[in-house]
């Protein structure tokens, strides 16, 4: 067992883990934050995305022992307590998600993705989005929900 | 303040928040005291037997708790019937761990329960098994001489063996002036839900179970467990609030349920049993099927011979069964058919119902095939369906509940464009693309199952619900508020659906498309005994500002009784139940469809795709540019929900057409692709212009919401649409799902 300390949601978390478990299993067993989710532990579908010093990482593919230090938001941090980010409201109106599963992980990476600002185009948007799969299909109204705050700069 | 109807209104999800923040809990996701961690092994032969267990060095491993092997089991109900549910196929139910047989790849052989996830996987990779291989089968095209007809048994009810030939069709075939004989075939597809399939077991010490499960069927998980470890029904209870995806692979308890509910019980421990992706490939897929049909016309373009036939693998122990080849005769007329329906058993496990299951199959072949002969007949696609638009039922000589199929066809066609179509294969390029049109017919079962309802008004006046259904993110939750706020004319804040509990009343499982249809029925037919209560107690309240009237003489609205004709006299349902005492008043009903009547007519809802594809001239790559799909399916409860819902079902199609199958092995009988890296799904990418339409359909005989239900009718036509947009683009027929470019070069 390592002891680690992470500053999770701007909350200082101090644990005791083995070195070979994730970040997201940190997470979600450990400090019980389960709004990041495991869809296939593989780094294949984008499930557990989550902010590291404000870069969109896969959780399941980082050992939270490398992490020791870092400051992680994950979809419980992207807002503040009793109000939603522009893009989980955005998410809400157009109805981008069935499910509701690959949901944090879709926020948690297009709030990277307006930060980096790489994309320009909603083809640009979609193909920088393309790490985060949804099964239910509500593709379309993720992309549309992640343009519109996009294009109303309705983010930091 | 006036409540205004909610019905027909696109309100946005009501859990939405929850999902957004991460606040939803799915079924591994509940921290419970003491949990330990399961973790399953699977067999890595196909076939055989096990002869030698060793779970030594496992055990040795600090903090594994306990190995579980077929070994050291506890006892098990006795009967092959006690593990049947209710979706069960005839035949003999697997059972994990029971005895030392290997019936197929993956089968779960161990589970690992330490204190925590890594140990347990770590620990699962030091339980050794030595196994007795048998030869075995995993090929469906070897063993097509072996194709049986299938078993009948419970479910056969649902899924009727193929009806019977209707005049000489071999005679009318030979004779007829156009015809066409096409083979189709597709591959193995795995659900894949992005939630991967968990249960957490709580063990309430007093011989009662919580049990937080992956489930489209909370009770029929339910009387499962009981019936399979001897417990009262009552003792177990079944949550599942939220689930991360099913599309049909929830139907039935899956071997995680099974194997955590046993441990729970053989430890005394609250246990959590979580599936990787790799196993999410080791219960249950879409058969892979062989289908022939061969269809006749004569010179008009009128049809005057189906024959369809198909071929689908099931398990050596269950004859699982689809609705496959019925449909052509259901959507157009003829006179001459001939519909054949056979299984091969394979050394795979039983296939499940996945998403149109059946439908979407069978609407591959018959489209495509009904594409080929409207090139043979020179006519346009659209029209050659139109010339065999059938207004009754061609199966049954039955009327329709209702069919606005045609409705579907012209505003489909309409929107997309389809009249700016040249004729011609291969004729139109933009820039280095080959550009096609195709489309394709749909069509869905309108299913509708008896399903009861408690509801109560409580002393705030406000509405509770309480039903065992789920919300598989169909959006029930939303779509059963709305119904019951505008049954009460409350506002859709002052309603609460209590769901996803099968403490709560029977719901049938969520599929088929039939939850909106039953679970919604159900509260029509408690909210009308309610209010019926509610008058009767507001009308016999001493000077009662309603006293006299009857009760077509009020209206709900507000939370309070109105005199029709004086909104000045009312009575609010906050002082019936303070009148009352307090007590909240409550009914319980069972809503279910009515047999009798619906006897006489055949009900289905309808759709119409148009897809554009481009196809590369010289990689061939195929992309949907563009697809339109126009629905009739009765009532639309909420169009921003069931736009989702068939938008979803157009990816689905994409994904089919396109992109997902399952590659077995032959060599090894085993699915090599189990990851979501080499199983491919759609991405952002893929995805560009879907339309939705739903057309004008009133139904008033179908049940009391005139409601069909949307899950899987948006998807049926959408891969026979890319298919035939294909052959307009590039000129190539190709006949076997999903498509793949190399077939193109």
């Amino acid at each position: 067992m390592i002891g680690i300390s992470l500053n999770v949601n701007q909350h200082q978390y101090h644990i005791q883990v083995s070195p070979w478990v994730s970040l997201l299993d940190a997470l979600r067993d450990h400090l019980k934050l389960t709004g990041t989710k495991k869809g296939c532990d593989h780094g294949q579908c984008g499930a557990c995305t989550v902010l590291c010093d404000d870069r969109r990482i896969l959780s399941c593919l980082t050992l939270a022992v490398m992490k020791n230090g870092a400051n992680i938001t994950t979809i419980e941090g992207i807002s503040g307590e009793n109000e939603l980010h522009p893009l989980q409201q955005s998410f809400i109106d157009h109805d981008a998600f069935q499910c509701g599963y690959c949901t944090p992980g879709q926020i948690c990476s297009a709030v990277s993705l307006l930060k980096e600002g790489k994309a320009k185009t909603r083809e640009e948007v979609k193909e920088l989005m393309s790490g985060n799969l949804c099964r239910c299909g509500a593709n379309m109204g993720i992309i549309d929900a992640i343009m519109e705050v996009k294009e109303r700069g309705l983010y930091e | 303040m006036s409540t205004q109807p909610t019905v027909g209104k696109p309100v946005s999800r009501l859990e939405g928040k929850l999902k957004v923040t991460g606040a939803a809990k799915y079924a591994a996701e509940y921290d419970v005291p003491g949990l330990l961690h399961g973790y399953v092994v699977n067999s890595t032969i196909t076939k055989g037997k096990i002869v030698r267990v060793d779970t030594g060095r496992a055990k040795a491993v600090n903090g594994v708790i306990e190995v579980i092997t077929h070994q050291n089991r506890p006892k098990l109900a006795w009967f092959d019937l006690q593990y049947t549910d209710m979706d069960a196929p005839p035949g003999v139910v697997f059972k994990p761990l029971y005895d030392a047989e290997i019936k197929y790849n993956g089968q779960p052989v161990a589970l690992v329960v330490a204190t925590d996830f890594e140990t347990a996987r770590y620990a699962a990779t030091l339980v050794s098994f030595e196994y007795e291989e048998e030869p075995f089968e995993t090929c469906l095209d070897n063993n097509l001489e072996k194709a049986r007809d299938a078993k009948k048994g419970f479910a056969t009810i649902l899924r009727p063996p193929p009806p019977k030939p209707t005049g000489d069709f071999e005679g009318a075939f030979k004779n007829a002036p156009v015809k066409v004989e096409s083979e189709y075939w597709h591959g193995v597809e795995h659900h894949n839900p992005i939630e991967l399939f968990a249960t957490t077991t709580v063990y309430e010490g007093d011989g009662k179970l919580t049990i937080y499960d992956k489930t489209q069927g909370t009770i029929n998980n339910q009387v499962f467990v009981a019936n399979v470890f001897g417990l009262h029904f009552k003792d177990v209870r079944i949550l599942a609030p939220f689930v991360g995806g099913a599309f049909g692979s929830g139907l039935r308890p899956q071997y995680q349920l099974f194997l955590c509910v046993m441990a729970a019980l053989l430890l005394k421990r609250n246990v959590r049993v979580v599936l990787d992706r790799k196993q999410m490939f080791s219960f249950s897929h879409r058969p892979q099927s062989v289908q022939r049909t061969r269809f006749s016309t004569d010179e008009n373009g009128k049809l005057t011979g189906l024959n369809h036939s198909a071929v689908s693998e099931t398990s050596q122990f269950e004859d699982y069964t689809e609705q496959v080849v019925a449909w052509s005769h259901k959507l157009y007329p003829a006179p001459n058919t001939l519909f054949e329906y056979k299984l091969v058993p394979l050394d795979v496990h039983t296939p499940i119902d996945m998403r149109a299951p059946g439908g979407v199959t069978a609407m591959h072949a018959i489209e495509c095939t009904m594409d080929q002969l409207a090139y043979k007949l020179n006519l346009d696609p659209l029209e050659f369906r139109l010339r065999n638009y059938a207004e009754t039922d061609p199966s049954t000589q039955k009327p329709f509940t209702s069919k606005a199929l045609r409705e579907c066809y012209q505003k489909g066609a309409e929107k997309f464009g389809w009249q700016k179509r040249n004729p011609t294969p291969g004729s139109t390029i933009r820039r280095n693309k080959l550009v096609g049109y195709g489309m394709a017919t749909g069509m869905w079962d309108a299913y509708q199952f008896p399903a009861r309802m408690e509801a109560m008004i409580t002393k705030e006046g406000k509405l509770v619900l309480n039903n065992a259904v789920t919300d598989i993110g169909t959006g029930t939750l939303t779509v059963m508020s709305q119904i019951a706020a505008d049954e009460l004319g409350l506002p859709l804040e002052d309603v609460t659906f209590n769901y996803g509990d099968s403490k709560k009343p029977f719901s049938m499982f969520q599929g088929g498309s039939s939850v909106t249809a039953s679970t919604g029925v159900a509260i029509v037919v408690a909210a009308k005994t309610l209010k019926k209560k509610l008058f009767k107690k507001a009308a016999g309240i001493k000077n009662s500002p309603i006293a006299g009237a009857s009760e077509e003489d009020v209206i709900f609205k507000d939370g309070n009784i109105y005199l029709r004709n004086d909104p000045t006299a009312y009575v609010s349902f906050k002082d019936i139940i303070s009148l009352n005492n307090g007590r909240a008043i409550e009914t319980t009903n069972m809503g279910a469809p009515d047999v009798l009547n619906l006897r006489k007519y055949s009900k289905a809802a309808h759709s119409a795709t148009f897809v554009e594809v481009e196809v590369d001239k010289d990689l061939k790559i195929i992309t949907v540019t563009r697809a339109v799909t126009a629905v009739a399916a009765g009532k639309i409860i909420n169009p921003k929900t069931a736009r989702s819902q068939i938008l979803g079902s157009m990816v689905w199609g994409i994904s089919k057409a396109l992109h997902e199958e399952t590659i077995m092995d032959e060599k090894l009988g085993k699915y090599i692709n189990t990851n979501l890296g080499e199983y491919h799904i759609p991405v952002h990418a893929d995805i560009h212009e879907l339309d939705v339409i739903f057309a004008d359909e009133k139904d008033t005989l179908i049940n009391e919401l005139g409601v069909k239900g949307v899950g899987e009718i948006g998807l049926v036509a959408v891969p026979a649409a890319i298919a035939n947009a294909v052959y307009h683009a590039t000129g190539t027929r190709i006949t076997k799902l999903p498509i793949h470019f190399d077939e193109l070069l």
